[in-house]
């Protein structure tokens, strides 16, 4: 976590597909150079030309608010150009027709793509057709790493540190993109990570990521540091995943009950957006001493920007000068097995 | 009927009996010594009237040396007029039963469950203790509210006499249970083979012109979830085996160290599908009475270990749904009255030692469904059997207690026979002269 000496950092990676397969140090790059533009944001004039003259192109295969809005104002707050296409996914295709899209757009010079798609593994297949950098804002149910990071962020801010820490992350942890990042970039930095939820949530076989799995909730959260809800899809019920949203409030609902369980002073953090009494009941989402969610929020402008900042410089670097390959992560050959 | 409790309650002995424990393998002259509602204590030294262990004040009951035992746990019936069941079963010696979930309403819902309780405490004889359903409204699409329906009280979970066909559906409540470690009880029987099915498909069936329902549509149920149990660590009890071929798997997975268990029910081991003779409906059952080497099996697996328990499979049908074509006639027989007497022939058979037999139908299904029940305790609600395994009777099926007279075992003579039941302290049946 070295801080100083930014111009000389370099993030070593042409796009930013995952966190798996980034090293610590990758990792703390990121969040030192977002921990510089987290008091930029809080200044009255925010914006810089560090973007001056690229050209950012927002690629969302599927609905999105805050990543979408996110990244515009990093961009816009760096100076840069930023393009929304919102592709109504109906239209969308796989295979040819999400590569023709990349064609298409490859042609017109983009800088960076921040690419979100329903199918897990699309980013990647998109940034191998392209010649600018390429953000994954979310695969599938695969990865979605400005969110990991920017949630390493919130907390290192407010417990100083990540290493030796132990995170509950609590819910839909199967079709979850957020948990599987944050479980690879907590493992990662040294925490410890504990997964709760009922076991048709679970992925098959996740205890071999180095987690922890629970199906009781106040077992689970027992002395962690931080607990993290995640967002319940309500389109779960059909699928016999769970009886009924009741059910799943009464015994895997973050309230003041279970919550006694964790350490008195365990932030409560949350991707949004909030299932109001289904994951969370709303008095702990509106807990300010334990609450973080919306200081997620914030930190999520500065990750984007820093992201954005250390792609484009490498952009500048030369081709040749920066390894051609995605994150190492990317290119390994990967288990896809989603069961349960 | 409500029970004497508190100090006033009298102490009663009863001594000079047979004591059974299937739990403990207790065999021996000795007795108990019932307070109030509870065990007081109990064995061979509280044998005799006079005994030193006997405090002066308790009242005795004499048991001429017939056999004292737990009472009896039966992990499967169908409730129908609830009045009626719990007065069967306290005549054929069970004390405790749990009841499938295909009671209208159908008990997929907490009100439910603890509505089936109440009214079940009221009628203060055999106690009754519900299954929730698997899916909503033994649909088999949607989950019940599992962990909830436990909370209030559901022992474990079923759709009935109707199984989980779909197996995403399965596999997802095997997984969900086990959040909670709850177990899934299975209809091993594949739908689709057994549709219109009137019968076991075979030379009998054939002869009957009645469509049969192959012995696979129970080994393919129960290959299917032995798998998905596997693949969930779901925990999983396959009801009422008949089968060589279902015994089979499930003695396999046993061997592989699978968590399961299974149970069958009388009509299996003492019957077969001959007893359906003339288009007798009494004889129509669900699953059918298998060929006669299955029947064989159902013994061998009682013997072996590899069935866990015996399920009386009580299912009361009004004379309407049985005087019908075969076709057309309602399955299921009554059978709690039946329970002990028709198990015990595996005693008088041979096949089985007496406590064998009797732990079956106590501690081994209580055991398998965490009730307090089915062996002797100190301190344990006092709930006996008191039965002369030797007395000879003659099932009639007009004269049994109850309502619903629909029992496969009509005309059979039988050996052993209940003289005394008694339910947290109370004795609540007695036979009529």
């Amino acid at each position: 976590m070295t801080q100083g000496g930014m111009d000389n950092v370099h993030f070593p990676h042409r796009h930013l597909l995952g966190i798996e397969g980034l090293s610590p140090e990758e990792i703390s790059i990121l969040l030192d150079r977002s921990e510089s533009y987290v008091e930029q944001n809080r200044r009255a004039d925010k914006t810089t030309r560090i973007l001056h003259g690229r050209t950012v192109i927002n690629l969302f295969f599927e609905e999105s608010t805050r990543t979408r809005t996110s990244f515009e104002l990093a961009a816009k707050r760096l100076g840069g150009d930023l393009i929304n296409m919102a592709v109504a996914t109906s239209s969308v295709k796989k295979g040819e027709t999400l590569i023709d899209t990349a064609m298409t757009l490859n042609a017109m010079h983009p800088d960076v793509l921040v690419v979100r798609h329903p199918d897990s593994g699309a980013v990647q297949l998109l940034s191998e057709k392209v010649n600018c950098a390429v953000i994954n804002g979310g695969d599938g149910s695969h990865e979605h790493p400005t969110q990991a990071l920017l949630d390493a962020l919130t907390i290192r801010r407010r417990l100083g540190r990540l290493s030796g820490l132990l995170v509950a992350i609590c819910g839909d942890i199967l079709h979850s993109r957020v948990a599987r990042s944050n479980i690879h970039l907590l493992n990662t930095m040294g925490a410890r990570v504990r997964l709760i939820a009922p076991k048709t949530l679970i992925p098959f076989e996740v205890e071999r990521m180095g987690v922890e799995v629970f199906h009781d909730m106040a077992a689970g959260i027992k002395d962690c540091d931080i607990v993290m809800m995640l967002r319940l899809q309500q389109e779960r019920m059909a699928g016999n995943f769970l009886p009924s949203i009741r059910e799943y409030f009464h015994f895997f609902g973050l309230d003041y009950e279970k919550l006694a369980n964790a350490k008195p002073d365990a932030l409560i953090m949350h991707p949004g957006p909030m299932n109001r009494g289904v994951e969370i009941d709303t008095e702990v989402a509106d807990d300010v001493g334990r609450s973080v969610i919306r200081e997620q929020v914030e930190m999520g402008v500065a990750v984007r920007m820093a992201v954005l900042e250390l792609l484009t410089d490498n952009l500048d670097r030369g081709r040749t000068a920066v390894p051609k390959a995605t994150a190492p992560a990317n290119n390994k050959p990967k288990k896809k097995k989603v069961r349960r | 009927m409500s029970p004497r409790k508190g100090k006033s309650a009298v102490r009663t002995a009863y001594v000079n009996a047979r004591l059974l424990d299937p739990a403990s393998r207790l065999d021996d002259m000795g007795g108990v010594l019932i307070d109030g509602e509870t065990i007081a204590d109990f064995g061979p030294h509280l044998a005799k009237e006079r005994g030193r262990g006997l405090p002066k004040d308790s009242r005795v009951v004499d048991c001429q040396s017939k056999c004292l035992a737990p009472g009896l746990v039966d992990m499967r019936m169908e409730i129908g007029d609830l009045g009626a069941a719990v007065r069967a079963a306290v005549s054929g010696g069970v004390t405790s039963m749990v009841c499938l979930p295909n009671t209208h309403p159908v008990i997929d819902d907490m009100s439910v469950v603890e509505f089936v309780a109440r009214r079940a405490r009221k009628q203060g004889l055999a106690k009754v203790y519900p299954y929730g359903a698997i899916t909503k409204g033994l649909k088999g699409q949607e989950l019940a509210e599992l962990g909830l329906l436990a909370e209030a009280g559901a022992v474990a979970f079923t759709d009935g006499t109707s199984a989980v066909a779909d197996a995403q559906v399965m596999r997802r409540a095997l997984s969900y249970a086990s959040t909670f470690g709850l177990m899934i009880v299975q209809h091993p029987e594949e739908p689709s083979l057994a549709a219109n099915g009137a019968m076991n498909a075979g030379e009998t069936a054939t002869r009957l012109a009645l469509v049969g329902i192959p012995t696979e549509a129970e080994v393919i149920m129960i290959e299917r979830d032995l798998r998905l149990a596997a693949l969930t660590g779901g925990r999983l009890h396959i009801a009422h085996l008949s089968t060589d071929a279902g015994i089979e798997a499930m003695r396999q997975a046993k061997k592989r160290g699978l968590n399961v268990s299974c149970d069958t029910a009388p009509p299996y081991f003492a019957l077969n599908e001959n007893a359906v003779g003339d288009y007798r409906t009494f004889a129509k059952l669900s699953p059918p009475l298998r060929a006669e080497d299955d029947r064989k099996a159902v013994v061998e697996g009682l013997r072996d270990g590899t069935i866990d328990a015996i399920a009386s499979d009580h299912t009361p049908r009004d004379e309407e749904s049985k005087r019908l074509p075969f076709a057309q006639a309602a399955p299921g027989g009554i059978g709690l009255n039946t329970l002990l007497a028709v198990s015990l022939e595996l005693y008088h058979n041979g096949h089985l030692g007496l406590l064998d037999v009797l732990r079956l139908v106590t501690s081994a299904p209580a055991g398998l469904l965490g009730l307090r029940a089915g062996r002797l305790e100190k301190g344990a609600p006092a709930d006996l059997v008191l039965f002369d395994p030797d007395a000879a009777w003659k099932v009639d099926a007009d004269r049994l207690i109850g309502k619903a007279k629909n029992s496969p075992f009509d005309g059979r003579p039988v050996q052993g026979r209940v003289l005394m039941t008694v339910v947290d302290g109370r004795p609540v049946y007695r036979p009529q002269a």
